[in-house]
Formats: structure tokens, C-alpha cells, sequence
């Protein structure tokens, strides 16, 4: 009985091996291109259709990133429906779920490239998956297209061609705290609360080193993990250290439970900056409004929560299609403004491309000048070049007044302000 | 463990099903046999398999032995020795950072990191097998998952060591020139090779004195201490065996994935593990086998049902086997078997 | 000093949102005798049917009441469905199915209600008490006072009631129990009712604090294990003590042992679950068990 079990397993393993030699697979399979672009890669892409795929975890602890793929979905197939997709060719977006496990990225990056034959991986989400799967992306030469996490390496990395970020990277937002800092509050002492990730550990990086030199000090850090059910004792220590800026570097229920704690603790009323991350109004409003009035934070895309983009021409459309091709989906989620937006800079990248090509693709998000993207705020553009692998970097200061956050100052273009990031 | 009666015994204590008559000499050796066939053919199934399957099939099964591997050790503890762990993923990732941290930091060539990973969670085994030894049931269930919870924090905290919350990014072991095989494959063997020997060892123990003394421990622990089993030498020794093994795992998922990171051995990992070697089924070599299938395959085919929502469908599998198989899917493998009328 | 004793505070409002969910864990413990991974997760997935009724416009102590009804159902609901075919079944097979209950549970929670963060209404005022350099939150307070009501009905309950009696007797011995004419179904179905029930309070109180989404819970069941271990898990009264205790343990090590600081505060549970269970087994309030081997 033992042994027939593994016979099953034996069976099934034949069986799986009959579907398909080794050579019909992925392995050796790789379409070339004629005419100028010779030679180049055309896996995954013909005359009407672009194959792409994605990883996110949709199960699991960081399922709330699994909506980034209705809003990018809900952009392809209002293109497919209605623009004859990009450039004539109809967009197919494959999602595939890692649970945020990095093996389980790798599978689903071999399966998406080996045997859904996917163009490019059209986003993997978080640093670790990410990371897990940019060494195979690149010895397969698939583009690994605006990666899904704000980690410094996917722009600074020389060794990964293949592979770009697309937002802002946390060490570029952290510069524009610290500047604003510098000019608004010269002698700031600072307490930060972080999540003890790569993700805080960046941007609690990248702040220190945009201070050092300056009279703007830390004086108190708490980290937290996202298994702990509060930040409340953290932010009890922090309180203690009398800062008077507090920098709020988490996710969104963290976020909302540090805003929270400040509001509750009248003794102790520093000035309040929230990442990016953590800026939604859908963080802010379970506060309550009347608690979280001056916070300051930073953004480069329209909060589809926020009454001051109501009747923007571009808001109006992704509500509009949104409702159209995804009607389960709450537009007013973040993520899926944020998916909407990144399929938008899919879109542009692939016109722009000289060739159809994976090549083509790789090149053309690697040499970017001025690209205006959907949903993204007035003056923020997509730019990359030789040597600058960060597709966006500029960035918006704004404060929460009323109901609604008000952008104020220009637009901080960090590459211009501070110079290029190098790792 | 080649004898059915042991396996029939373990069956009798989880779900009590009607112990089969014993077949008659003639029937054994028929069924020996034909046992040795079966284990020839999956020999050259396995063997056969990588030539024949594209590289993320091959990946696939490669990871299907490590998690078989891991629950092999888990299935040890857990089946044989009667005590429920919900951290072996703590040992699986002591395993992977062993060999990451001697594959970064001291540039070992990697099949020396082997050994040193599946020793230093044999030791780590042994070191928690003395408190554990005294836990029962959920209370061992209770302390492992805490270390579960515990482990991701510590593997931050000593940074310079472990590359903290980023992680450590090593190169894959390259295949050798003359072995023709692409790399997919060479760790395919090298895995399946692992696997084999630890398949081996773990018969091997079964059939000793340990694995008697294991199984005595389970079925009545006061009965087993009356007839000389020595209690706590011997559960100790079951937890260190068992991690050993979670280790060893571990250590080839470095040769594989060639990253480790914090993220990578969540308590989710520990819990995954459990309910794949129950669902696989408890106290048989072929359990760990198809719970590593499970682990697998499943996740990927809850998704294929429900694109919005998988973990609702995973859960509902769990709970589907349990139903349909409360003694894992080995056993309803024999059950079914069993139903077979034999021919005279 | 105030800094100490507004630590010691900050200990007892956390330890009372796990002494919450450990009432639940000792509640089902008691009826059937397993460890119930899913009871945080049932208990989140009430306090989401409580928001969906206090959004559809119901005042919030009507909602609470009609929440704590549906929970009580879907306890023995989930009992007579999910459970039932596998009761007598091996007990990890219980666990692996309350695994299973808990994914299921988290995911469909998120599938339903999303994953953003819900905006649930405070039955407690705001602002604090000040006394002495201390602020103590309404909150807190609140937290505190409902969860030794409840501490004090699962008493009288366990030790008072012919349900109590005939619980206890299952728990210990199923067979024994049918045998002198209790039904043993319907008590394990109202362990789970009852349990849910519980968990929902838990989850209604805790919610305005931790916010809530999916994964409110997820954090906080170590931390009521820790508490039911702690405390015993044969006792309502041991919860509630172990769940101040272990708050006040972690919030003190996070802020005061320098080499723990905040990032391996999660050790603390870990350290007193080993701790009780080297020392004394039975929890602090709990009887010891006198085996017959």
C-alpha cells in the first residue's frame, strides 16, 4: 500500500512527462525577429497580441497588494476594448499568486516564462520575490518591467539589464523629507517608527544619510514587525524621546494605528510625517479627520479618495472604465490607482519601443525623456538614462487640511535636488 | 518499516479503520514483489523525468523533494513519535542559512555545506528535543509555533550574519562539465540524490531499535517506559532526527533558490508543512511524498479555481482531505487499494 | 517613576486585548478540548459582520446584540458542518481542519470586505483619565471592565450551571459523558457557539484600537495563547490574569531590556509558554491533570 502510493506519484510524474518533451518547452524555443530589429526576441509577442505576467501575493498575510493587478487588468482591457490595444496589438495579462514567498515567486516566474510564454514579467511584487527572481529574469533575458517595490537596488543594480523599479525608491523619498526638514524646521530632533523590513530599513536609511552634516537629528527609532497586532508600546517609547517631528514609516494599518496614538497622546504633538506608503485617505479617515489635520507627506500619484482631483479629466476616465471593466473593484482603492497607472506606463514604454521586441522593450525603459504617464500628478514624468535606471523620481509634498491632502511647493525632481542615486 | 502490520498499527491509532486480515505468506512475497517493481519504476521515472520535461516542470519537482525531504523529518516527529511541531520551518531555515551564511561569508564549496547544515540543526533539534520532551500534544504545538513566530525577528537582528530583512543572494551550484546536464537538471540530482539517502536513512531508523522504541513511545507511552523504552533519551532524539532532516532540506532549498531572506520562512511555512504531511498522511514513506505534492501543487490550483481569492479555496482543500481522508491521502491510497478484490 | 507606571498601563491595555481572545481559546478548550487556530479569525470575521451593520445604518448596540447572535449561530453552524465529520477523528486532524477554518476564513474576509482599512465606531468615549502624571484611556478602561464581565459569566457558567457540569464532562471524557445520558453533540455545537460569541466581543472591542482588516487577529492569537497557557486552560480567571501579565511582560522587556527592544518583543510570549509549561503545566490558575498511565 506504501509502495502503490508512490507508484501513483510515479505515474503521475510519467504522465506530466508526456505532455511535453524538453525541447517543445520554453528551453530552447525563443522566436527571433526579422528586418531591423534581427535577431531579436519576439517570445510572447506577435502582429495582434502582447502576452504579459505578474506575480502578487492574492493569498496570504499581503493579500492587500493582490487589488494592484484589477487596476492594471481593468487598464488592458479598456485599451483592448477600446483603443485596439497598444499599437494594434490586444494585451493579455497572466496574474499568478506567490503568496510574498520568494520560492514561490520563482516558480511562478518559471511558469510564466517557460510555459505561459510570456513577452516580459510585467511586475513582481515585493523586494524579496523580486529579488528572488531577477537573477533567472536576467539569465533568461526576459524585461522584468517597473517591479512592484521601492528598493534603491533595481535602479542602482548594473549586473540586472533586465530588470527596472518604477516608483519612487524609498531612499528618493526620504531625501525629500530630509530637505523639507532642513528648510522648514533646521535643528528638527526626529523620532521614527519603522517596519523592520527592507522596506523601512531603506527609507530609515536613505533619511539618515540625507541629514548627515545637517543639525536635523534622530534621537529615538522603533521598529516594529508586521506580526505584532499594535504599535501603541512603540510609540509610548517614542514619545518619551520629546522629538518634535515624528517620521512614519509604515503600511497602512500601522499607519493608521500610529496616527492614532499621536492624536490620543495630547502631551506629545510633533510635527507628523507619514510615508508615502501609508498616506491614502483610506489610512487617515479610520482616524478620524479631525485627528490627523497637519500631517505632511509626500506623493507622485492622484488619490482617487482625494476631493481635489474630483473633476480631473484623467480621475474621471480610470472611475469611469474602472466601474466599466471592473465593476467588483472599488476604484477607491489606492492599489488599483496605482496598478491603473503603471499599466498606463506599460502602455507608453511599449510605444515608444523601436522594435517589438524584448530587446526593444528593455531599451525603452531604459531611455525615457519626459513620459507622461496616466493618473500620475501634474509634472511627474517618467525619465530614465544611461546610468539612472529610475523610471520616476519626482516627487510632491503635501498636507492634510479639512478632508483632503493640499500639495504645496513644486514638484522635487530628488535626481535634480540631490544628485543621482548611486547604491 | 517494510512490514505492512507497522503501518496498519500506525493507521490503527489515528483513525482506527479495520485492520485488514494478514494475508496469507504466498501474498507476501507476491506483494514484495511487486514492491520492488513499483520502486524500480519510480527509479526510472525519476531518473528519466528531467530529460523529458521542460525546466520549470523539472523546478517543480526538484522543490517537490525538498519539501518531501523536510516533511520526512516532520512525518518522524509528528508520525512516529507522536509530538506535533508547528515551527519545522525553523529548522528548515536554519538549514537554508547555514549553508547560505557558509556559501557567503566563508566561501565552502557547497556540498560541504550539507553536513554542516543538517549538524547544526540536529544540534538546535536536540538542544529544544530536552524541553520538548516534557510538552505534549498542543503544548509542543503552542512553544514550536512561538519559535516559528520568533525566528523571523531573530534572523533580522544579527544582520552582519544573515544580511538581515534583504537577505543573502548566493550563486547556484554550476553543473559540471561533464555531465552535459543544464543547471535545472544538476540540481534536479543533486536534490533527488539527497532525498534518496534520506529516504534511506529514515528506513533505516524506523527499522532500528529507535524506530521501535518510537513507535512503542506513541501507541502507550506508560507501557513503552514499563518494557525499558527510555522515555526522554528517546523523544529528545526523535526531535533532533526530525530537525535534522528539516535542516538538510533547507540546505538544498539554498542550492536551489540561491536566496534566502527572513519573508521566505514565515510562520505560514511551519503551518504549510504540518498541514501538508497530514494531508500527505501520517507515519508512512509515501506521506511525505504527496504531502510534498500537495505543498506543491495545490496552492497553484486553488488559484486556477478561484482567481480572486485562493486562500479560500486552499483552505476549503485542507478541509476537503481531512473529510474525505482523516488519515491523509497515503492512507486513502490504501484503503482504496485494499478495496481491490485480490485474485486467487 | 511615571514613566514606569505609564508603562505598567500601557502593559494592561495591551494584555487586556489578549486576555479577550483567551477567554475564547479557554472557552472552546473547555467544550471540546482542542486548541482552535480559527477563533481569532472568527472572531475578526464577527466584528466585520459588525461593521457591515453599523454601515448599513443599525446603532451600534443593536448591531452588537445582532452580531452576537449571528456569531453564536455560525459557531454551532460551523461546528455541525465543518467539524462534526471529522469529530473522533485523530486530534491533529482537528488542527489541521481549524488551519484550515483560519486560511479560509482570512481569505474569504478579505474577498469580501477587501483588505483596506475599516472604520469601526468606539463604544467608548474618548480622551483619557489623568491621575497622578498617568493618562489611562477610556478605552482601555472599557476593554478592561467588559472582559471581566465576561471573565465572570464563563465562571459561573463553567462552575455553576448543569451545562457547565455536562461541558466538562465531555471535554474530559466524550464517551463516558453519552453513556450518562449528555448530549454530547449539542454540547460541543454550544462550545462553539458560545466560543464565537465571545471571540466577537473580543473582536468588537479590539477593533477600534488595532483597526480593522483582515488580519486584525493574526497578531494577537500568539499573545492569547500565551495568555490561556499562562493563566491555564481550564480557567476564564487565569485567562484574563495571563493576558495582563504577558501585556505588561512584553510591553516592559520592548521598552525597558535594551537587547529586546521592540523588534524582539515576540519573544516574550515564547519565553513565558516555555516557561509555564517547564514549570507548571497547568497554567497558573488551572488543576493539574493526575494521570493514569
Amino acid at each position: 500500500m506504501r509502495v502503490s502510493a508512490i507508484g501513483c506519484t510515479a505515474l503521475l510524474v510519467l504522465a506530466v512527462a508526456a505532455c511535453g518533451g524538453r525541447d517543445q518547452g520554453g528551453a530552447t524555443g525563443t522566436a527571433t525577429s526579422g528586418g531591423q530589429c534581427q535577431g531579436q526576441q519576439t517570445t510572447g509577442i506577435t502582429d495582434t497580441s502582447i502576452k504579459l505576467g505578474g506575480i502578487y501575493p492574492l493569498s496570504g498575510p499581503a493579500s492587500a497588494y493582490g487589488d494592484i493587478p484589477k487596476g492594471i487588468k481593468a487598464y488592458f482591457d479598456y485599451i483592448n476594448a477600446e483603443k485596439n490595444g497598444i499599437g494594434g496589438r490586444k494585451v493579455e495579462f497572466v496574474v499568478r499568486d506567490d503568496g510574498y514567498q520568494p520560492p514561490k515567486a520563482v516558480e511562478e516566474a518559471r511558469r510564466l516564462v517557460e510555459q505561459e510564454q510570456v513577452f516580459a514579467l510585467f511586475q513582481t511584487l515585493g523586494t524579496p520575490s523580486t529579488t528572488a527572481t531577477w537573477d533567472y529574469a536576467n539569465q533568461r533575458k526576459v524585461p522584468q518591467i517597473f517591479v512592484a517595490t521601492g528598493a534603491s537596488k533595481w535602479g542602482a543594480d548594473t549586473q540586472h539589464p533586465w530588470t527596472i523599479g518604477w516608483q519612487p525608491n524609498y531612499i528618493s523619498e526620504a531625501r525629500v523629507y530630509a530637505q523639507y526638514l532642513k528648510q522648514e524646521k533646521p535643528d528638527a530632533k526626529v523620532a521614527v517608527l519603522y517596519q523592520n523590513d527592507d522596506f523601512g530599513e531603506d527609507l530609515l536609511g536613505g533619511f539618515k544619510r540625507a541629514i548627515e552634516g545637517t543639525q536635523v537629528k534622530v534621537v529615538a527609532e522603533q521598529s516594529y514587525e508586521v506580526t505584532d497586532p499594535s504599535v501603541d508600546p512603540q510609540m509610548r517609547n517614542l514619545a518619551q524621546s520629546k522629538a518634535d517631528v515624528f517620521l512614519n514609516v509604515t503600511t497602512p494599518k500601522f499607519g493608521s494605528q500610529a496616527l492614532a496614538a499621536d492624536a490620543k497622546n495630547t502631551k506629545w504633538n510633533p510635527l507628523h510625517i507619514v510615508n508615502n506608503v501609508a498616506a491614502s485617505i483610506t489610512v487617515l479617515k479610520p482616524v478620524g479627520f479631525e485627528n490627523v489635520q497637519g500631517v505632511v507627506s509626500s506623493t507622485y500619484y492622484k488619490d482617487p479618495n482625494d476631493p481635489t482631483w474630483q473633476d480631473d479629466a484623467e480621475m474621471k476616465l480610470y472611475k469611469q472604465k474602472m466601474e466599466q471593466y471592473a465593476p467588483a473593484a472599488d476604484p477607491n482603492v489606492p492599489y488599483h490607482t496605482f496598478g491603473w497607472a503603471v499599466a498606463s506606463s506599460f502602455h507608453k514604454a511599449m510605444e515608444a519601443a523601436a522594435c517589438p521586441t524584448r530587446e526593444g522593450l528593455r531599451d525603452s525603459v531604459r531611455n525615457m525623456k519626459g513620459i507622461a504617464v496616466d493618473m500620475l500628478l501634474p509634472g511627474v514624468t517618467m525619465n530614465t538614462a544611461q546610468g539612472d535606471g529610475f523610471p520616476i523620481e519626482s516627487m510632491q509634498l503635501m498636507e492634510f487640511k479639512g478632508e483632503r491632502w493640499e500639495l504645496f511647493g513644486e514638484v522635487i525632481d530628488t535626481r535634480k535636488e540631490f544628485g543621482p542615486l548611486t547604491s | 518499516m517494510s512490514n505492512p502490520t507497522e503501518t496498519n498499527a500506525a493507521q490503527a491509532r489515528t483513525a482506527a479503520p479495520p485492520p485488514p486480515p494478514a494475508p496469507p505468506p504466498a501474498e507476501w512475497w507476491r506483494s514484495a514483489r511487486w514492491r520492488w517493481g513499483a520502486a524500480a519504476l519510480l527509479a526510472a521515472a525519476a531518473c528519466y523525468a528531467p530529460f523529458q520535461l521542460v525546466p520549470f516542470h523539472v523546478f517543480q519537482l526538484t522543490m517537490v523533494l525538498i519539501y518531501a525531504v523536510a516533511l520526512l523529518g516532520l512525518n518522524l516527529l509528528v508520525g512516529h513519535a507522536g509530538q506535533i511541531s508547528l515551527g519545522h520551518g525553523a529548522f528548515f531555515a536554519v538549514g537554508a542559512y547555514t549553508a547560505a551564511i557558509l556559501l557567503e561569508h566563508w566561501a565552502l564549496p557547497y556540498p560541504l555545506t550539507l553536513p554542516v547544515a543538517a549538524g547544526a540543526a540536529f544540534l538546535l533539534g536536540l538542544a529544544f528535543g530536552v524541553p520538548a520532551m516534557r510538552l505534549r500534544g498542543l503544548y509542543l504545538a503552542l512553544v514550536t509555533l512561538a519559535i516559528a513566530i520568533f525566528l523571523v525577528p531573530l534572523l533580522k537582528r544579527f544582520e552582519d550574519l544573515t544580511g538581515g530583512s534583504m537577505g543573502l543572494t548566493l550563486a547556484k551550484p554550476a553543473p559540471p562539465a561533464w555531465s552535459g546536464l543544464a543547471e535545472d537538471q544538476w540540481l534536479y540530482f543533486l536534490t533527488l540524490a539527497v532525498a534518496v539517502a534520506a529516504f534511506l536513512l529514515c528506513a533505516g531508523l524506523l527499522r532500528s531499535r529507535v524506530g521501535r522504541a518510537l513507535h512503542a513511545i506513541r501507541d502507550n507511552e506508560g507501557a513503552a517506559e514499563v518494557m525499558g523504552v527510555r522515555l526522554s533519551v528517546h523523544k529528545t532524539l526523535a526531535f533532533a532526527w526530525s530537525a535534522m532532516f528539516a535542516g538538510t532540506a533547507g540546505c538544498v532549498y539554498t542550492w536551489v533558490i540561491g536566496f534566502v531572506s527572513p519573508d521566505s520562512f514565515t510562520v505560514n511555512l511551519s503551518i504549510t508543512l504540518l498541514a501538508g504531511l497530514v494531508v500527505g498522511g501520517l507515519g508512512s514513506l509515501s506521506g511525505p511524498v504527496l504531502g510534498g505534492l500537495f505543498v506543491m501543487f495545490v496552492p497553484g490550483l486553488a488559484q486556477d479555481i478561484n482567481d480572486a481569492a485562493p486562500g479560500v479555496i486552499f483552505g476549503l482543500l485542507i478541509i476537503a482531505v481531512m473529510y474525505v481522508a482523516p488519515t491523509g491521502l497515503a492512507g486513502l491510497a490504501g484503503r482504496l487499494i485494499r478495496k481491490i478484490p485480490r485474485k486467487e | 517613576m511615571a514613566g514606569f507606571l505609564q508603562q505598567l498601563v500601557q502593559g494592561l491595555g495591551a494584555g487586556a486585548i489578549y486576555a479577550s481572545l483567551a477567554l475564547a481559546l479557554v472557552l472552546i478548550y473547555q467544550f471540546t478540548g482542542i486548541v482552535n487556530f480559527a477563533q481569532g479569525e472568527l472572531a475578526m470575521f464577527s466584528t466585520y459582520i459588525a461593521w457591515q451593520l453599523t454601515a448599513a445604518g443599525l446603532p451600534f448596540w443593536l448591531a452588537l446584540v445582532t452580531t452576537l447572535a449571528v456569531s453564536f449561530a455560525g459557531g454551532m453552524l460551523i461546528e455541525r458542518v465543518i467539524i462534526r465529520p471529522v469529530e473522533g477523528a485523530p486530534e491533529l486532524t482537528l488542527v489541521i481542519v481549524t488551519v484550515g477554518l483560519f486560511i479560509f476564513v482570512n481569505a474569504a474576509a478579505g474577498w469580501i470586505w477587501t483588505f483596506l482599512i475599516k472604520d469601526f465606531p468606539n463604544p467608548f468615549p474618548a480622551g483619557a483619565l489623568e491621575a497622578g502624571g498617568i493618562s489611562v484611556s477610556f478605552s482601555t478602561l472599557g476593554v478592561l471592565a467588559v472582559v471581566g464581565v465576561v471573565m465572570g459569566l464563563l465562571y459561573v457558567l463553567f462552575r455553576h450551571t448543569k451545562i457547565g457540569l455536562g461541558m466538562r464532562a465531555v471535554a474530559t471524557n466524550p464517551e463516558s459523558a453519552r453513556l450518562v445520558g449528555i448530549r454530547v453533540g449539542w454540547t460541543l455545537a454550544l462550545g462553539w457557539g458560545l466560543a464565537s460569541t465571545v471571540g466577537a466581543v473580543s473582536g468588537v472591542l479590539v477593533a477600534p484600537l488595532l483597526f480593522l482588516e483582515p488580519n486584525m487577529m493574526g497578531g494577537v492569537l500568539i499573545y492569547a495563547f500565551a495568555a490561556a497557557t499562562l493563566g491555564g486552560f481550564d480557567s476564564p480567571m487565569g485567562a484574563v490574569a495571563g493576558g495582563l501579565i504577558v501585556g505588561v511582560a512584553e510591553t516592559l522587556a520592548g521598552a525597558y531590556v535594551g537587547f529586546i527592544g521592540s523588534d524582539l518583543k515576540v519573544g516574550v510570549p515564547l519565553v513565558i509558554i516555555l516557561g509555564v509549561l517547564l514549570l507548571r503545566p497547568q497554567g497558573l490558575f488551572g488543576r493539574a491533570v493526575v494521570e493514569r498511565a
